[in-house]
């Protein structure tokens, strides 16, 4: 869908931005370019549109060149969202969602009420149609960046550090939102951030760029965390590798103890008459389900379960069914030899 | 007073409407010169320094002396109406020129970018959203070129075109008080009047601009 073949980028200064890159960009999902700053990734990103040429090489888009396409038409057939979203000031936030159906030449109608649906879908409500940028708060300012980048349908998206202009609770928000529209929508996007929790957590694959432009590693986010190609990467992806890549592995296989067998630990699990945990109880002293771990399912994750044994007061995390009812429970130990045996599964 | 006011009337409205047609003329005339003037200056960043001297120079040259160099010049009567017009449209653009720049230099950059990166082709982006945000700057220049074109216009009746100026040569030279209070009244009045008209014209072209705070 894009690809990238030996392009290299040296400005008129002689900084090489991005050197002898090769890449391509599966179809549907969604790579992450990832790395310090003045790494070249946001050149990267920018010559997919054409808004940087490259100095050599080639860059294909649907398999066409895009030095061979007028940049405006280019332009308007690939989504673009950049940080502090970049919204028109002077036009209202439906007028801003329909900025390529105008360029498009849509009929005004077609385009506004293609604009309203986008910003119900991006979660807000319609009053806000009439309001201009300034007037949304930061969180809502992107919501409608994304919406704009959506209105004409694109099958790609652009998305520079989308979400790194908003505080840490919104962003979080945002990326569940974006990656839900995403499983409807499987668009080919191409998503720069210098954060690599959020590439972690975001990316199909993961493109890690050295300073000067180069690759480092392209893998996928489990690979990149379980085996980073050189000293480099494993520098940049940080501390906790090992706990953080649990975050991957489904909980699905997790071997589990019955949830009456006995257990060297004086908490006793509470059951409500439906078998449904209610919490810990020792000698007369109880602690909430809540406040004592949690339970978990098979859709969670190892990393969400090792975390429940740390936090619960018996050190086990109970395990319930689609109904809430407890079926199993599972201490760190058995997690642990778990690990050690089971092949990866990918939580997605 | 009255007396005078009930006499003459048709004498002072005609200076009146000569004097709004003298003042406002240049100014369309200056906008439609400053506004490629400022969009060159703009794109090209070289060309801003030389321009902006350019400008301040010729707003530095005295009134009264441009409206008698410019007969000469365009080789038009000493009396052609034409004369305050070119040499208003001179300030007008002089003005200008500057204020078109910093309206267009007033435009955040990561809107222009992000405006680009859609799809905005270089005509699209100046007509439909550089120059639209770059109004609320331009505008207060435009004021400021109004309200001065309105006073420089007085000067020309010492030449002896008409407006609101003749008034006040027809008072002095009858010692008479009536018609210089009329004048000095109705263009402080004309020039109130035409600032407002402006400012009226930017709340409707810009409500955007006063939506600022949430």
């Amino acid at each position: 869908m894009i690809t990238f073949t030996a392009v290299t980028k040296r400005f008129p200064d002689g900084t090489v931005a991005v050197d002898d890159l090769t890449l391509d960009l599966p179809e549907g999902k969604i790579t992450v370019f990832v790395g310090p700053s003045g790494c070249g990734k946001t050149t990267s990103l920018r010559m997919i549109n054409r808004m940087v040429e490259p100095t050599s090489g080639q860059v294909l888009v649907q398999g066409r060149d895009v030095m061979e396409q007028d940049p405006a038409e280019l332009r308007r057939g690939i989504g673009y969202v950049i940080q502090a979203a970049g919204l028109l000031p002077h036009r209202t936030v439906v007028d801003n969602i329909a900025t390529v159906p105008y360029l498009l030449g849509w009929d005004k109608k077609r385009a506004r009420t293609t604009a309203l649906e986008l910003l119900e879908r991006v979660g807000l409500p319609a009053a806000y149609a009439k309001r201009y940028p300034a007037q949304l708060s930061g969180g809502q300012q992107q919501r409608v960046g994304v919406a704009r980048a959506l209105a004409a349908d694109p099958p790609i998206m652009l998305m520079d550090e989308p979400f790194s202009a908003v505080d840490p609770v919104v962003r979080a928000q945002l990326q569940a939102e974006f990656l839900r529209l995403q499983q409807d929508l499987g668009k080919t996007i191409a998503f720069v951030t210098h954060d690599i929790d959020e590439a972690v957590k975001l990316g199909d694959v993961v493109a890690v760029f050295h300073q000067g432009g180069h690759l480092a590693q392209v893998d996928t986010p489990e690979q990149l965390l379980a085996a980073p190609a050189n000293d480099f990467v494993a520098d940049f992806v940080g501390r906790d590798r090992g706990i953080r890549r649990l975050g991957f592995r489904l909980a699905d296989s997790l071997p589990v103890q019955p949830v009456d067998a006995p257990r060297d630990s004086e908490w006793v699990l509470d059951l409500d008459d439906r078998s449904r945990p209610r919490g810990w109880s020792r000698r007369g002293v109880t602690a909430s389900m809540q406040s004592g771990g949690g339970t978990f399912t098979t859709a969670d994750s190892l990393r969400t379960v090792l975390d429940l044994t740390l936090t619960s007061p018996a050190g086990v995390a109970v395990r319930v069914d689609q109904h809430g009812v407890a079926d199993g429970t599972v201490d760190h130990a058995a997690i642990a030899a778990h690990i050690q045996h089971d092949p990866i599964r990918v939580a997605r | 007073m009255l007396q005078y006011l009930r006499t003459s009337s048709p004498a002072v409205l005609a200076a009146l409407g000569q004097h709004v047609v003298l003042a406002l003329l240049p100014v369309l005339v200056g906008l439609a010169l400053a506004l490629p003037v400022g969009y060159l200056a703009h794109r090209f960043r070289w060309l801003y320094p030389p321009l902006l001297t350019i400008s301040s120079v010729l707003y530095a040259v005295p009134s009264l002396a441009l409206f008698v160099v410019l007969p000469v010049i365009l080789g038009t009567q000493i009396l052609d109406p034409l004369n305050i017009v070119v040499a208003l449209s001179v300030y007008t653009v002089a003005l200008l020129v500057r204020t078109v720049v910093d309206g267009l230099a007033s435009v955040p950059p990561a809107v222009t970018a992000a405006a680009t990166a859609v799809g905005f082709r270089p005509l699209g982006l100046l007509l439909r959203v550089e120059l639209p945000i770059a109004v609320p700057v331009i505008l207060a220049g435009l004021r400021v070129a109004t309200v001065s074109n309105v006073s420089l216009v007085s000067v020309g009746a010492l030449l002896g075109v008409g407006g609101l100026g003749a008034l006040f040569t027809d008072g002095l030279q009858r010692d008479y008080l009536a018609p210089i209070i009329t004048g000095i009244v109705l263009s402080v009045l004309l020039a109130l009047v035409l600032d407002s008209a402006i400012v009226g014209v930017q709340r409707v072209l810009t409500p955007w601009s006063r939506m600022g705070e949430r």
